[in-house]
């Protein structure tokens, strides 16, 4: 049977908020857009002088890989909000909604600046001066002349813009914005296909629907038809207001709402649907925030953006406390312990008790022929082998530390997400890989793990960490104390190869249950 | 009586190139004037900073005695028919939105628009059921018809046209030009045309005025021209329509 149809289904009830808030945020963007992009491109269009820097502007924007430009927002913007908290005593949050809709606004830009200029300027001389002939104002040229006759090429670019800011929407989820999106981001990292389906068709319908929408607006408004471009407007009109009806929801008061962070991997969702169902447990309503950058997680957590997360000690160590050294894993723990305190405010509540460290991995018949056991052993043989690491190994600290420890100097370095970099060992694409500890498909894939006699790489024990507001929060701390060392590393194991395996895979949530059955209470 | 239109020494440049050098020209009421010359001879210049288009750089327009300088454009232009060298009509309107447009711009209601629109297409000799036509959906003699009516259909004392039968064949150019004499006559206007065919000069206009390189060098009646004038330029000119008038009679027979 398959269950990953099964673990699909409890998805769908999410997709109407998932849907609001894409269609909230990709409406907001292009309206921004439109009425930032519209006046320029007609000043634009009036002056030579603006028009080039305007257009090299938008069209640099444009270049910027999008989800990049989504992640740039967020510390631009936690800047601000500190700024902020000094001038004012009130910040703004970061995440979320705001960085994604900057970002969009800024990308929906182009195309609209791009066809309001072409219109404009590709309206017939003799027409323009027949309006001034008889007698038009600039502004009475502009509104029943220029913008009539440009209507059409301005329409155009409205659509292509409209369609480029929901595909990209859908990027939003690693700031931390609820979208369609999540869906993709989701199902790509517990390789649940179907879920990844939803996630791009829910999408590209969305697009599909406002285009043609769009482009009734756009004919009625060549044939001066205005039933044509008002059943357009309407349609949008209408559409908008079904899709974002959940959101009201969302917006009435309601008590007070935990908000549980997780980074972007499987290990991170079960636990934050751990920790969510034991505040829930406790009668708190609690929001999840998933797929976070895994920068992003920290810097929101220390901005109370989200109240708690994990996070594991040699990241912190290494990223939020710019350490190189490594003092062995009881001395990192206490020093985070008070480092962070000091620092920002943030709280080490508790070490989970299992270690989910960077490991090199190979295939173990591969490291057997080769006589490979430790990474000394690895780097007599590695300008032979591929290493494939994850997205973000090959510029982390560890990796700098193993490299120069062992001397290691492979044959070629590939970057994968995490899914297919296990696919990767397995068909040869390469023959060591960054794996983590508590991967479940070390085990089920029997893979060996290469022994680190330098102790070059950090511990990674688990932590949970809490936002410095929550810090003297009764109902967290209670609903989290249970946690202290209570997952040994087997038991995180076993629930992560249950949402990563490509078979008879379950849902996070229910992973997170099947935890916690097994927590060492 | 005040003259209509009075350029007095009126220059232009253009970057640096003259355009016109000082010009003056007082055109009386109900007069025809045919402004010719080759081209780059500054005719059309000329014609725009009567009513505003082009802003001299020195010198003085006066309106019905009224300086120009002062006056607010876009106003001024609404009081004053534009018959233009490619038309103009706006695509996206319809006949009659575009001969209501002045009217529009003046604030006038709607019926009083509608019932104007009608009587100009009567009065350009054109069938009423064009109104709801796009401009695209007319030959160029209708087109034009439409341009001469957009002209005059806020009830302007000036009409200024452009070489405005200059894309036209022949047979439409006469009907047109015939029609539009017809018009000055009848809605008693000051008429300033601009054309490059000196005979259509000398069968329409009262009076003719001749430039070269920004000046003028001959204003007179067509008759007085036709005699001769002591500029070779001028004379050169004016050799045309009379040795055409002289082949027609000797084919003729006459």
């Amino acid at each position: 049977m398959n269950s990953g149809l099964l673990s699909l289904l409890p998805d769908l009830s999410l997709l109407s908020g998932r849907l609001a808030w894409h269609v909230a945020l990709s409406a907001a963007a292009l309206a921004l857009g439109l009425t930032i992009a519209l006046p320029l491109g007609v000043l634009a269009a009036r002056s030579p002088r603006l028009r080039w820097p305007s257009l090299a502007l938008a069209g640099l924007v444009q270049t910027i890989p999008s989800l990049a430009l989504l992640a740039l927002f967020y510390p631009l913007l936690l800047g601000l909000s500190n700024l902020a908290k000094g001038a004012f005593g009130h910040g703004f949050s970061a995440l979320g909604f705001l960085p994604s809709l900057l970002a969009l606004t800024l990308y929906s830009m182009l195309p609209i600046l791009r066809n309001t200029v072409t219109g404009l300027t590709g309206v017939d001389p003799a027409v323009v001066e027949a309006a001034r002939g008889v007698g038009m104002t600039d502004r009475q040229r502009l509104w029943r002349v220029e913008l009539p006759l440009a209507a059409p090429v301005i329409m155009a670019g409205v659509r292509t813009a409209a369609v480029w800011t929901i595909g990209a929407a859908t990027l939003s989820t690693p700031v931390g914005q609820t979208s369609l999106g999540d869906y993709i981001f989701s199902g790509l990292q517990t390789e649940t296909w179907a879920m990844v389906l939803t996630g791009c068709v829910a999408s590209a319908v969305l697009a599909l629907v406002v285009d043609q929408l769009l482009g009734l607006i756009e004919r009625g408004t060549e044939r001066r038809d205005r039933r044509l471009w008002g059943a357009g407007l309407a349609g949008l009109a209408v559409g908008l207001a079904v899709a974002v009806a959940p959101l009201a929801a969302d917006l009435a008061p309601r008590p007070a709402r935990y908000v549980i962070g997780a980074k972007n991997f499987s290990e991170q969702y079960i636990l934050a649907e751990l920790m969510a169902d034991r505040l829930e447990g406790k009668g708190a309503t609690v929001t999840r925030k998933i797929n976070l950058g895994s920068a992003v997680a920290y810097r929101a957590l220390a901005a109370g953006e989200i109240d708690a997360y994990v996070d594991y000690s040699g990241t912190l160590w290494a990223n939020v406390l710019g350490r190189k050294d490594n003092p062995g894993r009881a001395a990192v723990l206490a020093g985070l312990r008070t480092e962070l305190k000091r620092r920002d405010g943030v709280v080490l509540l508790a070490p989970l008790g299992f270690e989910n460290a960077y490991a090199l991995a190979m295939r173990r018949d591969r490291a057997q022929a080769l006589g490979v056991r430790t990474l000394a052993d690895l780097a007599a043989k590695a300008p032979g082998l591929t290493m494939g690491g994850d997205l973000e190994f090959f510029s982390r600290p560890e990796w700098a530390s193993v490299e120069a420890a062992y001397g290691l100097r492979f044959k070629a370095r590939r970057q994968f997400q995490p899914t297919f970099m296990y696919r990767a060992l397995g068909s040869g694409e390469a023959d060591v890989i960054s794996a983590f500890s508590s991967d479940g498909r070390i085990a089920a894939d029997d893979l060996v793990v290469l022994g680190d006699p330098k102790g070059a790489l950090p511990p990674y024990d688990a932590v949970l960490l809490v936002a410095p507001s929550r810090a003297d929060d009764r109902k967290l701390r209670d609903a989290l104390a249970g946690l202290d060392g209570a997952i040994s590393v087997e038991a995180m194991q076993k629930a992560n190869y249950s949402v990563d395996r490509d078979t008879g895979k379950v849902a996070p949530a229910e992973a997170a249950k099947a935890l916690a059955a097994e927590l060492k209470e | 009586m005040t003259d209509a239109i009075v350029l007095d020494q009126v220059r232009k440049a253009y970057d640096g190139a003259t355009v016109l050098q000082p010009a003056s020209l007082a055109i009386p009421r109900g007069q025809f004037v045919a402004l010719v010359g080759g081209s780059g001879a500054g005719k059309t210049t000329l014609l725009k900073t009567i009513n505003g288009l082009v802003a001299p750089d020195g010198g003085q327009v006066r309106i019905d005695g009224a300086a120009t300088g002062g006056l607010d454009g876009p106003a001024l232009r609404r009081r004053i028919g534009y018959v233009f060298q490619e038309v103009g009509l706006f695509p996206h309107l319809s006949v009659a939105e575009n001969i209501g447009i002045v009217p529009t711009l003046l604030g006038w209601d709607a019926a009083a628009i509608a019932s104007r629109t009608a009587e100009l297409l009567d009065l350009v000799a054109l069938p009423r059921e064009v109104a709801a036509r796009r401009s695209a959906a007319l030959s160029g003699g209708q087109r034009q018809r439409v341009g001469v009516a957009r002209a005059l259909a806020a009830k302007p004392s000036i009409l200024l046209m452009d070489e405005p039968f200059g894309a036209l064949d022949s047979v439409t150019r006469t009907a047109l030009a015939d029609d539009v004499r017809r018009l000055h006559d009848q809605l008693s206007l000051t008429t300033v045309m601009v054309t490059h065919d000196i005979a259509e000069a000398v069968l329409l206009a009262d009076r003719i005025v001749v430039m070269s390189q920004g000046r003028v060098v001959a204003d007179d009646t067509p008759r007085a021209l036709l005699a001769g004038h002591p500029d070779p330029a001028v004379e050169a000119l004016m050799q045309a329509p009379r040795r055409q008038a002289a082949r027609m009679r000797e084919i003729a027979g006459e």
